[in-house]
């Protein structure tokens, strides 16, 4: 039969039952949120399952929520089924204090990089990742860039001046 | 089709107008030799010779290898020869955006050069960070490596990059050929952590 985002949709409910949630779907692609333990247990049940096959990984990044406290970073992850070509999306909340994610190399190896590339941004903690260490940025750098509290400008410039670009000053 | 309207009548060329030739330094002349000043002599081999090094990195690079192409030739000014060992090169020439985990090669490249070197720092982003103003990208290459001639633009036109050069061409026929070993020159390299 066709797989259709219903039928993904009463396979997940019937396997995880609750844990599985907010299902909706945005432009026509099923996406749905699950408790950060549990995200390999999804992911593995998408790739074995013979009718599901969600084989592919797409992507793998972060979006910080900061006005949602205790689940601030959402570590999406994008699955394609290749032979059936359907996408579905995947999200996993932490809270920013302790951003723990079990990490999905041994299923996917392009989780490799791109979970380097979320950590290098966000600061998600990947338990079991084989290199975790900055990939784009300075390795010595402090600071998790792409997060909502860091701001846009190097703050090595002296010479930007507020009033010139709009900010503050008396011209407002 | 509508007819061409300029450039239709070919220019013979003309040995006078067409070669350009340096004048000579001011000297004495004699009968079979000619006195000048050593610093005015070296400083005229030297600037229409200069070999640039271009460490070309992203836009400005492209705008460079037009630079160097036919319609604007960089290589009527002794620029012929682009090496990219910096060790056999004069002039570095940082074409495009620096980010902050290239600056260290950008700066071993500098101290791979031979005395004398100069620095060429071409378009906004070389210059002082450009439009990028943000955590990846170092805020102009002059943080890390004393720079002689700034061309700023995004990217500058090409006549504005032989501008620079020939503004590098006056520096370096100019320049006096104890600088490099005097104290102001010393306190400058001291001021950005070279040796």
């Amino acid at each position: 039969m066709p797989l259709s985002n219903e039928f993904i949709q009463t396979r997940l409910q019937e396997k995880f039952g609750d844990s599985v949630s907010a299902f909706e779907q945005p432009y026509g692609m099923l996406s749905f949120e699950a408790p950060h333990e549990m995200n390999l247990k999804v992911m593995q049940y998408l790739y074995d399952a013979e009718d599901l096959k969600f084989r592919f990984l797409t992507d793998l990044c972060a979006v910080h929520y900061p006005d949602q406290p205790g689940r601030e970073l959402a570590v999406v992850y994008h699955l394609h089924n290749l032979t059936d070509n359907i996408r579905i999306r995947f999200r996993v909340h932490v809270s920013i204090e302790k951003p723990d994610v079990f990490t999905a190399t041994n299923l996917f190896s392009a989780a490799n990089w791109m979970e380097r590339e979320t950590y290098d941004f966000f600061g998600v903690n990947f338990i079991g990742h084989p290199n975790l260490k900055r990939i784009l940025n300075v390795d010595e750098m402090d600071y998790f860039p792409m997060r909502k509290e860091f701001p846009l400008e190097d703050q090595v410039r002296l010479d930007k001046d507020d009033e010139m670009f709009g900010r503050g000053g008396s011209i407002n | 089709m509508r007819p061409v309207r300029f450039n239709i009548h070919a220019k013979q060329p003309d040995a006078r107008t067409a070669v350009g030739v340096a004048d000579a330094p001011p000297g004495y002349p004699g009968d079979g030799f000619f006195t000048a000043k050593l610093s005015d002599v070296v400083g005229l081999a030297r600037k229409n010779s200069i070999w640039p090094l271009p460490f070309a990195t992203s836009c400005c690079g492209i705008e460079f290898m037009a630079t160097m192409g036919s319609h604007y030739d960089l290589a009527r000014f002794g620029s012929e020869r682009v090496g990219f060992s910096p060790r056999q090169c004069d002039l570095l020439m940082v074409m495009g955006t620096i980010a902050k985990k290239m600056a260290p090669v950008v700066k071993q490249v500098y101290l791979q050069m031979a005395e004398p070197r100069w620095v060429l720092s071409m378009g906004a982003c070389a210059c002082s960070g450009g439009i990028f103003d943000t955590y990846s990208v170092l805020q102009g290459i002059d943080q890390i490596i004393p720079v002689d001639i700034y061309v700023p633009g995004c990217p500058p036109r090409p006549e504005a990059v032989i501008d620079g050069i020939m503004r590098i061409q006056e520096l370096v026929g100019m320049e006096s050929i104890r600088r490099r070993n005097g104290d102001r020159y010393k306190e400058l390299m001291e001021s950005y952590g070279i040796q």
